[in-house]
C-alpha cells in the first residue's frame, strides 16, 4: 500500500510541476491542481497510513492520527480557492493582453524560414 | 489584559468585515474615515502589547484553550510584536497615503487592506507552524487582490507572475510541513525544537530536507537570490500605497528564516543544528551583490526602490546567518528602519511620478516641478537614510551589521560586499536626485496639487528615521533584549511548553 501510494503522489508531483513549468496559463492551472493533489495525499500520509483506524476516541481499538485530517481539510480548502483565483486571473490577463502567455506576448519563434532567410542572405 | 495578544488579528478583520457591511460598504469617506481609525486603534494596541511584553514578559495566547504543544498559541514576544508595531505603523502610512485618492481606482481596497493587515499580524505573531502557512495564505490572497487593484495591463500581467510562483511556493510549504509533522510529530515550534534534537539517524536526513523546504518557502518571500526575479516587477507595476506596504513583506520572509531556522534549527539542534547556515552565508552575500547591480541598472525611482528592497534583504539574512545575538540585534534595528525608508520611498517615486507628467519617476530630462522643494527635501531625508549615510538610521544600521560580523572569519566577506553595494547606492541614488530635481527644461505646465495627505504620510514615515537615531540607546537595548530572548533557549522554547511554565 505504502509504495503504490508513494508511487501515486510521485506522478501527480512530476505531473505537476512539469505543467507548471510550461508557457500557457491554463496549463499552469491545471499543474497547480495537479500539484495541490499531490501535496494533500502527502500531507494525509504524514499521519502514517493506516486501515480501520477511527479518528475519534472510543470507536474502535485501532487510532489513526487526526491531526493530518485536519491539516488537509485546511490544505483543501485555501488550494481550492487559490486556484479559483488563478483561473479568474488567467481570464482576465487572456483579455487584457490578447493571448494565454503567461509573460504576457508570445515568444517569436525562431522558423524554418527566419533561419533559412538567414542562411541565404 | 489577558485577550490582548489577540487583538492586533482581531481588529484588522473585524474593521474589514465591518467595512463590507452596510452602513459602511457604499462610501468611499465612510471607508477611509472607520479604516484610518481602525489603523490608529491597531498602532495603540501594537503599542501596549509592545510595552507589555517588554515588562512582563513573553505573552503567550492560547486559542481555545487546548494547552501547546497540541494547540495553537499566539507568541508575543520582544521580536513578534516589534514586528506588529512596524506593520502597523507602515500600514498606517500606507493607508493615509491612499486616502488621498489611490483607494478610489477600484472597489474595496480597504477591507482588502486590512485583510493584508491581518495576515501579516497573523504571521509574526503565531507560534504554531501551520498556522504560519495560514496566515501566509490569508495574507496572500488578500496581496494578489491589492497588487490587480486598478486593473492595468502591467498590473495584470505582473499579478500573474506573483500568484502562479506564490502557488508553487505555497505548495512547497505544505511538503515541508508534511515532512516536519512525518518525522517530528508536532506543529509547534517550540515542541518542535526540543523534539529536532531526538531524532533518529534515519528520520534526521527526512527533517533536514524539511528544513531546508521552508527555506526555499520562505526565500522566496523574502527574495533571496534566486528566487527574487519576481520582486523589482511586481513592486514596480503595484500602486504607490500597496508597494509600500509590500515592503514588510519580503520582512515576514526574513523573519520567518529568523524564527525557524534560528530556534528550531539553531545552534543547540544536535545533528541538523545549523543546517541553513552554510546555504544563507553565499545566498546573502550574492543577493546584496545583485541588488547592487540592479540599483545601478534601474531607470525608474520605482524600480530603485524595489531593487534597495533586495539589497536590504540580502544586509537582513547575511545578519542572521553571523547567528550571534549581536547580529540578531543589529537585523531587527535594521529591519524597522529599511522597512520604513523603503516604504517612503515608494511613496515618494510615486509623489515625484505625479507631478512630471508623462516623465512620470524615470531618470529623463522633464519639466521642472512645481512643488520640487518639499518634495526635494522629503527626497533627500529618505535619500541619506536608505544609502547609509551619517547622521540617520542607515547609518546606525549598517554600523550595527558591520560591528556584528567583527571576530568572525566571514569579515572578509561581509564588509566589502555591504560597504560596496552602499557606495552603488549611494551612486545611483545621488544620480537619481540629480536628474529628477536639477535637470529639467522649462516650467511645469502641469497643475497637479500637492495632496497635504499624502506628504503626512511621507513625513510620518520618514520621522521614524531621526527618531531612531535621537532614541538610539533605548532602541538599541530593546532590541539587544529580544535578541537575547531569541537566541536564550530557556525563553524561546522552554517557556512555551507546558512543563517550562510551572517551573
Amino acid at each position: 500500500m505504502e509504495a503504490t501510494y508513494a508511487f501515486c503522489v510521485g506522478v501527480l508531483t512530476t505531473c505537476g510541476f512539469f505543467l507548471v513549468l510550461r508557457g500557457r496559463t491554463f496549463t499552469v492551472v491545471m499543474g497547480l491542481t495537479l500539484l495541490s493533489y499531490a501535496v494533500n495525499l502527502f500531507l494525509f500520509a504524514s499521519g502514517r497510513l493506516k486501515l480501520d483506524g477511527a479518528a475519534v476516541l472510543g470507536q474502535s481499538s485501532e487510532y489513526s492520527d487526526p491531526l493530518p485530517q485536519a491539516l488537509v481539510l485546511t490544505a483543501i480548502v485555501i488550494g481550492f480557492a487559490m486556484t479559483a483565483f488563478l483561473v479568474i486571473l488567467a481570464m482576465r490577463s487572456r483579455a487584457d493582453q490578447g493571448n494565454d502567455h503567461v509573460d504576457g506576448q508570445i515568444p517569436a519563434k525562431p522558423t524554418k524560414s527566419v533561419a533559412q532567410s538567414k542562411r541565404n542572405s | 489584559m489577558q485577550h490582548l495578544p489577540i487583538f492586533p488579528i482581531l481588529l484588522p478583520m473585524l474593521a474589514a468585515v465591518f467595512m463590507l457591511l452596510p452602513p459602511l460598504s457604499n462610501s468611499i469617506n465612510r471607508h477611509r474615515v472607520f479604516a484610518v481609525c481602525a489603523m490608529l486603534a491597531l498602532v495603540g494596541i501594537a503599542t501596549l502589547l509592545l510595552i507589555t511584553s517588554h515588562q512582563q514578559g513573553t505573552q503567550m495566547y492560547i486559542l481555545g484553550g487546548w494547552q501547546p504543544p497540541f494547540g495553537i498559541a499566539l507568541i508575543a514576544d520582544r521580536v513578534s510584536t516589534t514586528m506588529v508595531l512596524l506593520t502597523s505603523v507602515l500600514g498606517l502610512g500606507a493607508q493615509l497615503y491612499a486616502c488621498a485618492g489611490d483607494d478610489n481606482d477600484g472597489m474595496f481596497f480597504h477591507p482588502l487592506f486590512m485583510f493584508q493587515i491581518m495576515g501579516i499580524n497573523g504571521a509574526f505573531l503565531t507560534g504554531d507552524i501551520f498556522n504560519l502557512f495560514v496566515f501566509f495564505e490569508v495574507l496572500l490572497i488578500a496581496s494578489y487582490a491589492l497588487l490587480i487593484h486598478g486593473g492595468g495591463k502591467q498590473k495584470t500581467k505582473a499579478n500573474v507572475h506573483y500568484v502562479i510562483l506564490n502557488l508553487v511556493g505555497s505548495s512547497i510549504f505544505l511538503f515541508a510541513l508534511g515532512i516536519i509533522y512525518g518525522t517530528v510529530g508536532s506543529l509547534n515550534i517550540a515542541d518542535i525544537a526540543n523534539k529536532v534534537r531526538l531524532l533518529g539517524e534515519h528520520e534526521q536526513a527526512l527533517a533536514k530536507t524539511g528544513g531546508l523546504l521552508l527555506l526555499v518557502v520562505f526565500g522566496l518571500k523574502a527574495a533571496l537570490l534566486p528566487l527574487h526575479f519576481w520582486l523589482p516587477k511586481t513592486y514596480a507595476a503595484a500602486s504607490a500605497p500597496v508597494a509600500a506596504l509590500f515592503a514588510i513583506m519580503t520582512k515576514v520572509g526574513v523573519y520567518s528564516i529568523l524564527r525557524v531556522h534560528t530556534v528550531v534549527f539553531g545552534e543547540e539542534a544536535g545533528a541538523l543544528a545549523s543546517i541553513a547556515i552554510p546555504w544563507l552565508w553565499p545566498l546573502a552575500l550574492l543577493t546584496i551583490a545583485f541588488g547592487a547591480v540592479g540599483v545601478l541598472a534601474s531607470p525608474s525611482l520605482r524600480l530603485t526602490a524595489a531593487n534597495l528592497v533586495i539589497v536590504s534583504v540580502g544586509t537582513l539574512i547575511l545578519a542572521i546567518a553571523m547567528q550571534r545575538e549581536a547580529a540578531t540585534s543589529a537585523a531587527l534595528y535594521y529591519m524597522v528602519h529599511s522597512t520604513l525608508v523603503t516604504g517612503a520611498l515608494f511613496l515618494l517615486a510615486d509623489l515625484i511620478g505625479k507631478q512630471r507628467g508623462k516623465a512620470e519617476d524615470r531618470y529623463v530630462i522633464a519639466r521642472k516641478m512645481k512643488h520640487g522643494k518639499v518634495i526635494g527635501i522629503a527626497f533627500f531625508i529618505a535619500a541619506l537614510t536608505v544609502v547609509g549615510m551619517p547622521p540617520l538610521s542607515g547609518f546606525v544600521g549598517k554600523v550595527l551589521v558591520l560591528q556584528a560580523a567583527q571576530g568572525m572569519a566571514e569579515i572578509a566577506w561581509v564588509w566589502p560586499v555591504i560597504l560596496i553595494a552602499g557606495l552603488a547606492s549611494l551612486i545611483a541614488i545621488s544620480r537619481a536626485g540629480t536628474t529628477i530635481f536639477w535637470r529639467h527644461e522649462g516650467e511645469s505646465t502641469i497643475d497637479a496639487p500637492l495632496s497635504k495627505l499624502r506628504l503626512l504620510a511621507v513625513a510620518l514615515l520618514l520621522s521614524a528615521s531621526p527618531l531612531m537615531v535621537i532614541f538610539g540607546g533605548p532602541v538599541t537595548d530593546y532590541t539587544n533584549l529580544a535578541a537575547a530572548q531569541l537566541h536564550d533557549r530557556a525563553q524561546s522554547v522552554d517557556a512555551l511548553l507546558p512543563g517550562g511554565i510551572e517551573q
